[in-house]
């Protein structure tokens, strides 16, 4: 018996290709999750969150606070009310319904006026950091806001400062979540429905009793593994083409390196995702089980590959982690591919660990693949 | 998935004379020793010990024996399907362990439950066999098999939507279509219909004309019957082999039979009478049995004459195998 048989795979190619298309459910689950993912991701997902909603609360008001106000509102993160009360504000923040009070001392406008610097107290909802942070953080270009209204004895007499920082946002010059949100999006859309697919296939195999029949037939185990996960390499491009299509389309994405090379690296993703189910398909003994396996993976693909948080900002054994996650790869690839306009050369170190793992997977999973039922 | 398995020990019988192809099927001396391994303890399943079977070209061969005997054990290592914890054994001339792939070319291999596959129609499982095997003229030939199983009308049906006897017959098409020399059923009519089971049942005879040689696990006595030998397996060991009118006649058995009177009521009281190993009820007839033929009539004439008329009967097989059964459940 060969090791390799093409017409034995292409045989069970047959099989898997008829197989899929006959779970139409399943089928359009795997081209709508994507969709519904993107949406949701990029509409409802904003990591610079603004208007957010702030009370003022001050004892009598004056000339300089409306100037403060007016200037809080400038910045877009605050959307200010007026309180009556200390008690009404206590009850906002607890009630999630403020997320900033904004505390002014009285005799305010007389302090300043006097030079004596009064603090503004700013209580603030931290139980989210990321929700409040950019928002304090504009605080402190607050500073100059009532310049203006001073009378003139109190002008600033700055000297010009001896040197100044210039930012230069680049790839994502108006730092739109979406922009970063989209090639990570890719990746993880892949990464689920391709998973779970195959994490499911040997497994469903075995629950129905067709694995007996199988295992019966002259097969070799690769020759099983590679007609389940070739179809799937085929959905897994649908969904890149859809997902590439809508960004373009609704989220101007751009598209500044080569997509032939961005659909060739996400190709070796899908297979390395597709290796992983396979041998989580082989080693689980029921399809609870290789769910769980399936979890097990995705949880760390999200939280450690750069998806949802910053990569740089994890500790060193958490990026050594993250490092294996093929997922991180394939994000680091698509983000540069399409915002950097990467080239090859800056995506080979990004490309060979994901081979790697896939070769590991595929080998693992022929390893644990029994011919036998026990 | 791999269960944790320890060995007990094994015997193997030295083969009793040197394979002939011709002769169809040969294993000899496989054993099997199965523990699923509780927390602290080895506990024995299933094993199969010293078992040789020899079967000539063409022959139908039944296995029966109690749940649990070893055979379907016995049937999954003659395909390769599970590997002996210790021991050897053959099928075909090929070892069983390392020459899994060449016995799976030669051998069909019928499941016990259905394994073909529900979402694909009858032409496309039997296509998959076709094509995995490797049948020369693919589509003439599972057009053929379709004709001969009339499965040809229902060849674009799902399989899944088939009824259970036109399962069976999509899977005895899928087993046979490679044409192998040895043909595996692992209860292959359990839940199938009467009329069913009779036209599968005149299926394998056809085939076995042809030189199909066929072994066969069942339960039903009618389908024992047809077979030219059968083997009656007991914790994996052969405990009697032979024709079924042979197995009847040696199995020192002794049967009587009376109709009328209270029958219900007489097998209640002859069930409790020592020696009385069984006393069952069919239709109008009460049928006893026992080893010891004094022993029988004593418990006959103490009845008081409850029921008049008392006759001797020939030992059918399934009185054979009832009579095996209990044997059997008395020593473990």
């Amino acid at each position: 018996m060969k090791a390799l048989s093409f017409r034995r795979f292409t045989a069970l190619l047959r099989k898997e290709w008829l197989q899929m298309w006959r779970d139409p459910i399943t089928l359009r689950f795997i081209i709508a999750l994507p969709m519904m993912q993107l949406f949701l991701f990029a509409y409802a997902i904003n990591t610079d969150p603004k208007h957010l909603p702030a009370g003022l609360l001050s004892v009598e008001h004056s000339k300089y606070e409306r100037t403060l106000a007016a200037a809080l509102r400038n910045t877009g993160y605050y959307d200010i009310s007026m309180l009556a009360s200390e008690a009404e504000a206590e009850r906002g923040l607890a009630q999630g319904e403020l997320l900033f009070v904004i505390n002014i001392p009285t005799n305010f406008d007389h302090s300043v006026d006097r030079g004596e610097a009064p603090s503004i107290l700013v209580d603030a909802d931290a139980t989210d950091p990321t929700a409040i942070g950019n928002a304090t953080a504009a605080l402190a270009a607050l500073s100059s806001a009532l310049d203006r209204d001073l009378p003139p004895v109190r002008q600033p007499q700055a000297p010009a400062p001896p040197f100044q920082f210039v930012l230069h946002a680049r790839y994502n010059p108006e730092q739109l979540t979406v922009l970063n949100i989209v090639p990570g999006l890719i990746c993880v859309v892949l990464l689920i429905s391709t998973l779970l697919v195959t994490a499911l296939s040997i497994t469903r195999e075995r629950e129905r009793g067709t694995m007996e029949n199988l295992l019966a037939m002259p097969m070799r185990p690769i020759e099983v593994m590679l007609a389940k996960i070739v179809p799937y390499v085929f959905v897994g491009y649908i969904q890149v083409a859809l997902i590439l299509a809508a960004s373009a389309l609704f989220f101007q994405l751009p598209v500044r390196g080569s997509v032939a090379l961005l659909l060739v690296a996400l190709g070796l993703f899908i297979a390395s995702n597709l290796a992983l189910g396979i041998t989580f398909s082989t080693v689980a003994a029921n399809q609870m089980q290789a769910i769980q396996f399936a979890q097990f993976t995705l949880l760390p693909s999200l939280l450690l590959s750069g998806f949802m948080f910053p990569f740089k900002g994890m500790p060193v054994w958490a990026q050594w982690a993250g490092e294996i996650i093929p997922a991180t790869h394939a994000m680091r690839i698509a983000r540069g591919l399409l915002l950097k306009g990467n080239r090859l050369p800056e995506i080979l170190p990004e490309l060979w660990p994901i081979a790697l793992f896939a070769l590991a997977a595929i080998m693992i999973a022929v390893w644990f693949y029994r011919e036998t039922l026990d | 998935m791999a269960l944790p398995v320890c060995a007990r020990y094994l015997r193997l019988e030295a083969p009793r004379q040197s394979y002939c192809r011709d002769t169809g099927a040969r294993l000899r001396g496989v054993l099997y020793a199965a523990g699923r391994l509780s927390p602290g303890k080895c506990e024995q399943r299933s094993f199969v010990d010293g078992l040789t079977l020899q079967l000539g070209r063409g022959e139908i061969c039944g296995f029966l024996g109690a749940n649990g005997s070893g055979k379907t054990t016995t049937i999954r290592m003659l395909c390769g399907l599970l590997v002996p914890d210790g021991g050897s054994g053959t099928c075909l001339g090929h070892d069983i362990i390392r020459e899994a792939s060449l016995i799976r070319c030669e051998a069909g291999y019928m499941t016990q439950k259905f394994s073909f596959y529900e979402d694909l129609t009858v032409f496309e499982n039997l296509d998959l066999v076709a094509s995995v095997y490797d049948v020369p003229n693919r589509r003439e030939a599972v057009a053929g098999i379709m004709d001969r199983m009339r499965l040809a009308d229902r060849r674009a049906q799902l399989a899944g939507q088939l009824s259970g006897g036109w399962k069976q017959r999509l899977a005895l098409a899928a087993c046979v279509l490679h044409q192998p020399k040895l043909l595996l059923l692992d209860e292959p009519t359990a839940g199938v219909d009467a009329k069913a089971r009779r036209e599968f049942w005149d299926l394998i005879h056809d085939m076995a004309g042809e030189g199909l040689t066929v072994l066969v696990s069942t339960h039903y006595m009618d389908e024992a019957e047809r077979c030219q030998r059968i083997v009656y397996l007991a914790d994996g060991r052969i405990v009697v082999q032979g024709a079924a009118a042979e197995v009847s006649a040696h199995s020192g058995l002794f049967i009587f039979e009376a109709t009328g009177g209270d029958l219900d009521a007489e097998a209640r009281r002859l069930r409790r009478t020592p020696g009385v190993e069984a006393a069952a009820v069919f239709g109008r007839a009460l049928r006893i049995a026992g080893t010891d033929r004094a022993v029988l009539e004593n418990a006959i004439r103490s009845s008081d004459g409850a029921v008049p008329s008392w006759r001797e009967a020939e030992p059918r097989l399934e009185d054979v195998f009832i009579h095996m059964l209990s044997v059997q459940g008395e020593g473990s």
